[in-house]
């Protein structure tokens, strides 16, 4: 690439793994809702889905085709050009904090690092920022409904993620403290050290901050057992009540690409990232140089999907809270803890000095 | 690049301040609201200040203006009534906007110099990191004006909460 200007290589560089982070993320939200609805067919004895294609695997195909042919109905009194920006700043917003999560370890190419599209020195807060933004798709698509189900789903939703967002936010405060950066490589190097013992869950002691960050995070992507906003029995289907086509599906998508984002950002926070959890029990060039700029990559995926799984079993398993439950719990129990635990992590940190 | 952020993101805040004074209804007034803080928080980081930047999206935008579209939603407010405004307002304000305008672009055009000047290539290139230094002034240097500002702020709350309570 010696004819290309340093700007330009970067520029294309960025291009390529924009288009490429993006398409593996949408096929992975589209195979999340297959493994969810595999998973929790197995543990409800049941099969799931298994007719399109081997195992099912071709479901999402059919499912994407289906709502994609779908009629686009657009009730007469929705507020016009909100209803259809809902659904858009939610998928947007959903898709966009992927973009500093780094994937693997550093591997620069013509200068271009490439397994993260950006590597940030706040990247922590920008995807803090992000998901704070992300409330808007839900409480406008609920409001420019019209519709009494769908306006206390998007009500019921907006204050359940505006008051975790708190305990989430202060939860990773521990493992910033640990790291001294709120850069996420560096976060993820600050657990590098000893393999699986250092990550912050572990040998970082920030297992109750995993716990908090844990049900926070259901909280905030509206899931079981706090998924009240969609509560089908109470509320029809919630905010997306009124939602049809390809819009629904951008909800949908919206879904499960947060998840996707919560559990990256769990891997990096207290998982220890793209590291090996072996630590130096494997060589550090084990398997040649394009081996082992591929392992960190695969320990990262196993990481995001061990904690989708676990996401998909505590739905299978938990019944949903009671909305005061739920505030109850966010406020009186999980921000108070989280607090103790930045007091506490901090004494410790600063007695070692 | 700075240049081309900051003509972008300068227009698209002056747009969104302008349609926010045009709308009538009031969801839509908020929503232009958070453009215009969104793009001030682009205008920072292009300057420099990313912990600035963060804050202002997570504070402003993630929080403050959810709120306000919250009880907007909360309340179904209706679109407003566009009246003609009061004669002081149109005889007193825009020439006073003008002259303020006036004075501080005449200002800033003479004095320019004596502001001195900024190296923002270390920033755009991660080189320098300003958090720590925030984290220095605020926690060390201010810690006094700090610490009291906030519990100004917990003596605020605290008010609200007394006067929202019903009484028994």
């Amino acid at each position: 690439m010696s004819h290309l200007t340093d700007f330009q290589t970067f520029f294309l560089l960025s291009i390529l793994k924009i288009v490429v982070v993006l398409v593996i993320t949408l096929t992975a939200v589209a195979y999340t809702v297959l493994l969810e609805r595999k998973v929790l067919g197995r543990m409800q004895n049941r099969w799931g889905p298994s007719r399109v294609g081997p195992f099912g695997l071709l479901q999402p195909l059919a499912d994407g085709i289906k709502l994609f042919l779908k009629e686009d109905l657009m009730p007469l009194a929705t507020e016009r050009p909100l209803f259809i920006f809902a659904p858009i700043i939610a998928l947007t917003c959903a898709l966009i904090s992927i973009a500093v999560v780094p994937f693997g370890a550093v591997t620069h190419i013509a200068g271009v690092d490439m397994f993260a599209i950006s590597d940030i020195n706040i990247g922590l807060l920008v995807i803090l920022g992000i998901t704070s933004i992300g409330v808007y798709g839900i409480a406008l698509s609920g409001w420019s409904s019209n519709n009494k189900f769908a306006l206390l789903g998007s009500l019921r939703a907006t204050s359940q993620v505006i008051s975790y967002e708190l305990a989430l936010g202060l939860s990773l405060v521990g493992v910033v403290l640990r790291a001294g950066s709120l850069r996420l490589r560096d976060i993820v190097d600050s657990q590098a050290a000893h393999g699986a013992l250092s990550w912050n869950l572990f040998g970082g002691f920030q297992f109750i901050a995993f716990f908090i960050y844990l049900m926070a995070a259901y909280a905030e992507t509206n899931r079981a057992p706090f998924d009240l906003p969609e509560a089908e029995s109470e509320l029809v289907a919630g905010y997306h009540t009124e939602y049809s086509s390809m819009k629904f599906a951008m909800f949908f998508m919206a879904e499960y690409a947060n998840m996707i984002t919560v559990a990256c950002v769990a891997t990096l926070m207290f998982l220890g990232g793209a590291t090996s959890p072996l630590g130096n029990l494997l060589p550090a060039n084990f398997g040649g140089p394009i081996l082992s700029a591929i392992f960190p990559v695969l320990w990262f995926v196993a990481k995001v999907f061990a904690f989708l799984l676990l996401y998909i079993w505590v739905r299978a398993t938990l019944p949903r809270f009671r909305y005061d439950q739920l505030m109850a719990f966010g406020w009186k129990f999980l921000l108070p803890v989280a607090i103790l635990n930045i007091i506490a992590t901090s004494l410790v940190l600063a007695l070692r000095g | 690049m700075q240049l081309a952020l900051f003509i972008i993101f300068g227009l698209l805040a002056v747009a969104g301040a302008i349609n926010f004074l045009l709308q009538r209804h009031p969801i839509n007034s908020a929503l232009s609201l958070v453009v215009v803080m969104m793009s001030l928080a682009v205008l920072y980081w292009s300057l420099g200040a990313e912990f600035l930047a963060a804050a202002q999206v997570i504070v402003y935008s993630g929080a403050v203006m959810v709120l306000f579209v919250f009880v907007v939603m909360l309340l179904n407010a209706g679109e407003e009534e566009r009246t003609h405004g009061s004669k002081a307002a149109y005889a007193v304000g825009f020439p006073g906007a003008a002259a303020i305008f006036c004075l501080l672009s005449f200002v800033f055009l003479s004095n320019g110099k004596s502001f001195g000047v900024t190296d923002l290539g270390n920033h755009l290139t991660h080189a320098a990191n300003n958090i720590a230094e925030i984290s220095q002034v605020l926690f060390r240097d201010l810690l006094l004006p700090f610490e009291s500002t906030s519990i100004l702020i917990l003596v605020a709350i605290l008010g609200a909460v007394v006067l929202a309570r019903k009484e028994h």
